[in-house]
């Protein structure tokens, strides 16, 4: 039982860490890029912001999901009561 | 501050798990029917039960856009604007220029669509900023044990919006294209030959790879909206949980979420614009 509340505990770090890193990765060089296109054409600049403010809500949808995930695995972790039942009919049955 | 006034005996993690709660009313499994004291039986209570803060909260938020939308779009004035009125026009002037240069199509729906979508979703999201205890402590005066303020948290309402506009996809795309051609986008891309016998062997991996990439497109919307808004209400409540220390970091991360609440309000309108434009394109 621990075991299993701990792993759950170790994955939901994970999903959100990894999940974060790659964002940050992502970002991180998008932002470098719209910083090179800036100063290349200034007059470009605002399009360019509102393309990267657009490109880092699609980046952030799958991090996003990683954290709703792992927060549900905080707060309502379903494998401890799995665990419990396949318990109760190993030794019942 | 907060967390004491729910009792004494209350944990942190009760204090979390109470604000996560929404109010469902549903059949109990018993067959009595009623609102949901506690998250078990909400669960129990299964599919057919529904979120009434949600409800009341969404479609409260949406008659204020209808109510202040008339009020301007009634009294506009072709001289010099006051202010809300510019406020206004500046909305409406935004979402018709993303629409006009994203949209490659004829329909008067999109825009429409596309402004209610904004600003509906921006009301929405803009009750994350309420401190968290001010509406449940009113409510619970008046008896309502549970509430979630923010409709878009909810995964029920988000999910709704963006199925909703993959119906909407749907439609046109079998409006616009047919049937056949509906389904000779889905059976003939990405991979394509000549030799009929080649195409009739492709068309099970094309149907998988855009059977997958259209399966994906309403749920990422939904789920982004969801992800993004249910982690920044869970943070304002785990701040909530530090007593003094609280008010810094309220407002940085109230800031924060300033910028995101608008962005992924904006973030839902473009995608489907974009969506219902390919929806409508036509080769």
């Amino acid at each position: 039982m621990e075991f299993v509340v701990g792993m759950t505990a170790v994955s939901v770090g994970l999903l959100i860490g990894l999940g974060a890193l790659g964002v940050g990765i992502g970002v991180g060089s998008l932002g470098g890029k719209l910083l090179e296109g800036s100063a290349r054409q200034p007059e470009l600049a605002p399009m360019l912001q509102t393309k990267f403010f657009i490109a880092i809500g699609l980046l952030d949808a799958v991090a996003m999901i990683g954290v709703a995930i792992g927060l549900y695995f905080t707060f309502a972790n379903p494998f401890p009561g799995q665990l419990a039942a396949a318990l109760q009919i190993v030794s019942g049955g | 501050m907060a967390a004491q006034e729910h009792g004494g005996e209350t944990t942190t993690t009760d204090y979390i798990l109470h604000h996560l709660q929404n109010l469902t009313y549903g059949r109990h499994p018993d067959g009595a029917w009623g609102f949901a004291h506690t998250a078990e039986e909400a669960k129990e209570m299964g599919f057919w039960a529904i979120h009434v803060d949600s409800m009341f909260w969404s479609v409260l938020l949406g008659l204020v856009f209808f109510f202040l939308f008339r009020r301007v779009a009634k009294n506009v004035t072709s001289g010099v604007p006051g202010g809300f009125q510019n406020f206004i026009e500046s909305i409406v002037v935004f979402v018709d220029e993303s629409v006009r240069e994203t949209f490659q199509g004829r329909n008067p729906l999109i825009a429409p669509l596309a402004l209610t979508l904004f600003v509906w979703i921006f009301l929405m999201n803009f009750m994350d900023l309420i401190p968290v205890d001010w509406i449940p402590g009113v409510a619970s005066l008046m008896g309502i044990s549970h509430q979630k303020v923010v409709p878009t948290a909810d995964p029920n309402v988000t999910m709704g919006m963006s199925l909703s506009v993959f119906v909407l996809v749907l439609y046109y795309s079998i409006k616009v294209k047919g049937v056949r051609g509906f389904a000779a986008e889905l059976t003939l891309h990405p991979f394509s030959a000549k030799n009929p016998v080649l195409k009739v062997l492709l068309i099970p991996i094309n149907l998988v790879l855009e059977g997958v990439s259209l399966l994906a497109k309403p749920l990422s919307l939904g789920l982004r909206l969801f992800g993004n808004l249910y982690a920044g209400e869970l943070i304002f409540i785990l701040i909530a949980l530090l007593g003094l220390w609280q008010m810094p970091l309220h407002l940085a991360w109230a800031i924060f979420h300033i910028l995101v609440i608008t962005l992924q309000a904006f973030i839902f309108m473009m995608l489907t614009i974009v969506y219902l434009s390919l929806a409508h394109e036509d080769h």
